[in-house]
């Protein structure tokens, strides 16, 4: 491979020379990485030096020990606990069904119109869903009143369920179909049972795929907001709802450097969850290759 | 004012960048006359013409954070760009007290900077340093208490805390009764008190009404933990939307804003409890480096003017109290048919000072969310 490349630029250079308006390859990037620049990483830079700074503009550690405090560890306990509940609410649901829907025919009405729909739920949040929920079984609900309608972590995890797990039929769907049926009928033809393929075959060809998506799902859960403040107003419960009052708190309790260190907290959990995902996504690479 | 509206604060982030990008920064040149960023009042600036005069020149204002249905300000608005030919620019107008504040450190230098603030007294104390000192025309007529001595704030207009519902529960007179099993899942606040003043103003209105102080608001959230215990609490924000939709018809907010014209429903009474009147008023305040400084003095006389279409009568037709109404029924200027349609109030009215205001906040931060949770 790498001598057949130097063959051809070496044999191929002289001929073409002078013609050709070479661009260096790096320039097709610069949109992209413009965009990410702007807005991702130069938000996210702003964000850590703050945390690290004094209203005043001094270097401080001290707004750091802040991350360590009861009161703010409750926020991401709540956000641990609602991430972790929703997501595996979403990816068991959602993989199930995603089976469901691999098994069926690859060209029929029911695939398309699931995967249209889950296109579309998948993005169906904010406070549209919220409300969506209030009216129907909230405590003036048109169907029911629902008990548990604003217990935390169980009541908002079951309404965050409903964009994740559409999502996790989107993202999962394309691992089931990767899973060749030849594999099932050589494991079969060898005499083994159901159980003993998805035992040996199956279940650890999709692992990875099945917790790389149930990561993707974590780190969804873990930014939605407008879906939760439009459902509990009163109680923060997860960490964005606190950077909201830091920023936004009109009685007095504002505190910008605060919201910039839960924020920093933020990005520390969101970094180890895509750390984890992108280790698994190149396991499940290995596999599926 | 309040703040209805989330962000992410990646939009906000975004949003600063490219207001830091775009706007380029137009220093108002005044080759003759006074330098009215700098001006404390019209008078000292040669009189109300050549300050009517400049600010024209000027053509355009920037305010922030007023919603057109608050307190009458969409009929403000257009009364100032008829009367005077200036264009209003309206910026983010369901933004909070503290969008506004951080909109004009910001947007500071840039000619989209806010010129003028109408801000909840938490944050106008708090932000003096950023506002320039003036007194409009009728400044006498202003109690004394209702305006920092240098001018540097002083209160526009405001209400009486009350509770608004919805004229299917017959008749309410006293807060014990929104304890009864009729009115499951009903009950309301605008917005969490530990954010929104309005909101912190409900709880306080609780507190009186249970014979607490104003300067510990502990028995109203005991008060606010029993309506949760008993299941009459909801946790979500009152809007005009949760109001329209039915799932909250027991809403505690200002007067001004839980009337049947604001809330958009037409069955929706309102009362206010006997022995908790409790005042609240907003104040104006001029950014000291408002990109249109002689735009943003007109607009503080205008709303302060005692005139038929001035200010002080087009908040009262809004529903809200005007600062100068005392003195205004006194000289006979006020509109006194939308005076008599304010929501008639017994008992010598409570104003939280600051320090109460603050142990109010202290006390909720630390207490609210378990009373509630």
């Amino acid at each position: 491979m790498l001598a057949a490349t130097t063959t051809t630029e070496t044999g191929a250079r002289p001929v073409r020379a002078g013609r050709r308006l070479r661009l260096p390859a790096w320039l097709g990037t610069t949109p992209f990485l413009a965009y990410v620049g702007i807005f991702l990483l130069l938000p996210t830079g702003i964000v850590v030096v703050n945390a690290f700074r004094n209203p005043s503009g001094g270097l401080n550690l001290s707004s750091l020990k802040l991350l360590f405090s009861s009161t703010t560890s409750s926020y991401f306990i709540g956000s641990f606990q609602l991430c972790l509940i929703s997501s595996a609410l979403g990816a068991v649901l959602g993989a199930i069904l995603a089976y469901a829907i691999a098994s069926g025919d690859p060209d029929g009405m029911v695939r398309r119109l699931y995967i249209a729909v889950s296109g579309v739920l998948a993005q169906f949040g904010g406070v549209t869903l919220a409300f969506a929920f209030l009216v129907t079984i909230g405590p003036v609900g048109l169907l029911f009143h629902a008990s548990w309608y604003y217990s935390f972590p169980w009541g908002i995890a079951v309404i965050y369920a409903y964009f994740q797990v559409p999502l996790m039929v989107l993202v999962f769907l394309p691992a089931i179909d990767g899973v060749k049926v030849q594999w099932r009928e050589a494991s079969e033809s060898m005499g083994a049972s159901s159980w003993q393929y998805w035992r040996y075959v199956g279940g650890p060809l999709l692992t990875p795929a099945f917790l790389g998506a149930a990561l993707l799902l974590f780190a969804n859960a873990l930014s939605a907001f407008a879906t939760i403040v439009a459902w509990e107003n009163q109680i923060a419960y997860i960490v964005p709802q606190q950077i909201y009052v830091a920023i936004n708190s009109e009685v007095g309790l504002s505190n910008v450097n605060e919201a910039d260190v839960l924020a920093l907290g933020m990005i520390i959990m969101v970094a180890i969850v895509m750390t984890g995902y992108v280790l698994l996504q190149r396991r499940a690479a290995r596999w599926l290759r | 004012m309040r703040s209805p509206h989330r962000y992410a604060l990646a939009a906000l982030a975004a949003v600063a960048l490219l207001a830091a990008g775009c706007s380029s920064s137009s220093s108002p040149s005044s080759s003759s006359g006074p330098n009215w960023a700098t001006v404390s009042s019209a008078a000292a600036g040669g009189g109300m013409s050549k300050l009517i005069a400049a600010a024209k020149k000027e053509g355009t204002l920037n305010v922030i954070a007023l919603p057109p249905t608050w307190a009458n300000y969409g009929a403000i608005i257009s009364t100032f760009e008829k009367k005077y030919g200036i264009k209003v620019n309206s910026a983010n107008p369901d933004g909070s007290s503290q969008d506004e504040v951080n909109a004009v450190k910001q947007e500071n230098g840039t000619a989209a900077a806010p010129d003028v603030l109408d801000i909840g007294m938490a944050v106008a104390t708090a932000n003096t340093n950023l506002f320039a000192p003036y007194q409009v025309s009728t400044w006498s007529d202003i109690p004394a208490a209702q305006k920092s001595s240098a001018g540097l704030w002083y209160q526009d207009y405001g209400g009486y805390m009350s509770v608004g519902y919805s004229s299917k529960f017959g008749t309410i007179t006293s807060l014990s009764q929104l304890l009864g099993s009729k009115f499951k899942g009903a009950v309301a606040l605008n917005g969490n008190p530990t954010e929104a003043n309005a909101a912190l103003n409900g709880v306080m209105l609780a507190n009186l009404a249970e014979g607490g102080s104003p300067s510990s608001i502990a028995k109203g959230v005991s008060w606010f933990g029993k309506l949760k215990l008993v299941g009459n609490f909801d946790s979500v924000q009152a809007t005009g939307a949760t109001i329209k939709a039915g799932t909250t018809p027991v809403v505690f907010n200002w007067d001004y804003l839980n009337l049947p014209s604001y809330v958009g429903v037409s069955n929706w009474k309102v009362f206010i409890p006997s022995g908790a009147v409790l005042g609240g008023y907003y104040a104006q305040a001029i950014n000291k480096n408002a990109p249109h400084p002689a735009a943003a003095r007109l607009w503080e006389e205008f709303l302060y003017s005692q005139a038929t279409d001035g200010g002080q009568n087009l908040w009262l037709a809004g529903g809200a109290r005007p600062v100068e109404q005392s003195a205004m029924t006194s000289n006979g200027t006020i509109n006194s048919a939308d005076a008599s349609k304010l929501p008639p109030v017994s008992g010598t009215p409570v104003f939280l000072s600051q320090s109460q205001a603050t142990d109010a906040a202290t006390y909720l931060a630390a207490n609210w969310a378990k009373a509630v949770g």
